[in-house]
C-alpha cells in the first residue's frame, strides 16, 4: 500500500504527512511533483497543508490547474482516496470535488491554535475508527477557513451526511464561541457524497506521535489504512 | 487582417450573500476616522488582463471563459468584464 502526498510549490505540512505515514504508521510513501501526470502505484492521495502559489489570486486557485491534479481528478472519480488538509482542503473546493468555497476568517486573522472537532459520520473510510460523536483535539493554522456554501448546498450536505467534522468545545457542544474562523454550521471538515474524498482544515500529521503530546490526529490516518486494507 | 490588442479589466466582488470580513473591518476603521457616513464595505479585486486576438468579441468571449475556469470562483464571486482599449 502506498501513499502519494502531493507537493506544490508552498506546499509545508507535506513532510509531515510523510512522516506520520512512514515512520509512525509503517506505510510506503511517495512525494509526487505537482508537474508530474501520473499516480500509478499510488493506493491514496493526500494534498497536504501549505500555502500552494503564495495563496495567489484565491488560496488553492493556482494548485488545481497544475498537472497532477488531472490525474488527482481521475483517482478521485474512480474511487480512490483523497484526504485534503487545510491547503488541500481549499484545493479541492477549488477543483469542484467538494462543495462551497472558503473565505477569510471573521476576525481577519490568521488563527494557529488547538481546537476540538465532533466527528459526525465515521461510516468514511477517513473516520471509520471513530467513535460517534467522538471529538478530537486537532490543531488549525489558517487564514482562509471559513467556510462557506449557500443554504441548498448546505441542506444537501446535511441531508447526504457530507459534514464529517464540526468545530465545538471540549464536551462536543456547538456554539459560535467555539467556532474559530465563522463556518457556516460550525463545518470543520467534508466529505463527497460518494465519501471516498475528504477536505478539513485542522491538520491530523501535526498531532498523530506520542512525543508530541497528542496523538488524535493518528485516528484518520489509522483509518484510511483500514479502509484500504479491507478493500485490498 | 492583423491581430487587435486589447486591454481587459475584470471587476470581482463578493456575492451580496457572502459575509466580508475585510469590509466590515474597512467599515469600522472608517467611522473610527469620523467618517459616519459609511453604511458598509465591500471588497473586491480587479485583474487587468492584456490579450491579443482576431476580433474584440473573440477576446471578450475568451475572457468570460477565464472568469468562469479561473479568475472568479463562481461559489462566493461575481464578476463585471469591462473592455478598456482597443486597437
Amino acid at each position: 500500500m502506498t501513499f502519494g502526498i502531493v507537493v506544490f510549490p508552498g506546499s509545508n505540512c507535506d513532510h509531515d504527512c510523510y512522516d506520520v505515514l512512514s515512520r509512525v504508521l509503517g506505510q510506503n510513501v511517495d512525494l509526487v511533483w505537482h508537474k508530474t501526470t501520473s499516480l500509478d502505484g499510488i493506493d491514496a492521495v493526500i494534498l497536504p497543508g501549505g500555502f500552494s502559489y503564495g495563496d495567489y489570486l484565491r488560496a488553492g486557485a493556482i494548485a488545481r490547474c497544475s498537472p497532477i491534479m488531472r490525474a488527482v481528478a481521475d483517482f478521485a472519480e474512480r474511487g480512490g482516496l483523497v484526504l485534503g488538509i487545510c491547503n488541500g482542503f481549499q484545493i479541492l473546493l477549488e477543483m469542484g470535488l467538494l462543495p462551497g468555497a472558503m473565505i477569510r476568517n471573521t476576525a481577519l486573522h490568521f488563527v494557529c491554535r488547538d481546537v476540538h472537532i465532533r466527528t459526525e459520520n465515521t461510516e468514511t473510510p477517513f473516520t471509520n475508527r471513530c467513535a460517534t460523536g467522538q471529538v478530537l483535539t486537532i490543531p488549525i493554522a489558517h487564514g482562509e477557513g471559513n467556510y462557506f456554501a449557500d443554504d441548498a448546498t448546505l441542506a444537501l450536505l446535511h441531508e447526504h451526511r457530507q459534514v464529517v467534522f464540526r468545530y465545538t468545545s471540549a464536551h462536543g457542544e456547538l456554539a459560535s464561541e467555539y467556532n474559530p474562523n465563522g463556518s457556516r454550521d460550525h463545518i470543520a471538515g467534508i466529505c463527497n457524497r460518494e465519501r471516498n474524498v475528504l477536505g478539513m482544515m485542522p491538520h491530523p500529521e501535526r498531532c498523530a506521535d506520542a512525543i508530541l503530546g497528542n496523538e488524535d490526529g493518528k485516528i484518520l490516518f489509522a483509518s484510511m489504512i483500514d479502509a484500504l486494507t479491507t478493500v485490498a | 487582417m492583423s491581430d487587435t490588442s486589447i486591454t481587459a479589466r475584470v471587476h470581482i466582488t463578493l456575492k451580496s450573500g457572502v459575509v466580508d470580513p475585510q469590509g466590515s473591518a474597512i467599515c469600522q476603521a472608517l467611522k473610527s476616522l469620523g467618517f459616519e457616513a459609511v453604511a458598509g464595505v465591500r471588497v473586491g479585486r480587479t485583474v487587468e488582463l492584456d490579450l491579443t486576438g482576431r476580433t474584440e468579441d473573440e477576446v471578450t468571449k475568451d475572457v468570460f471563459a477565464m472568469c468562469e475556469r479561473l479568475l472568479t470562483n463562481p461559489v462566493i464571486e461575481d464578476y463585471r468584464i469591462e473592455i478598456l482599449s482597443s486597437s
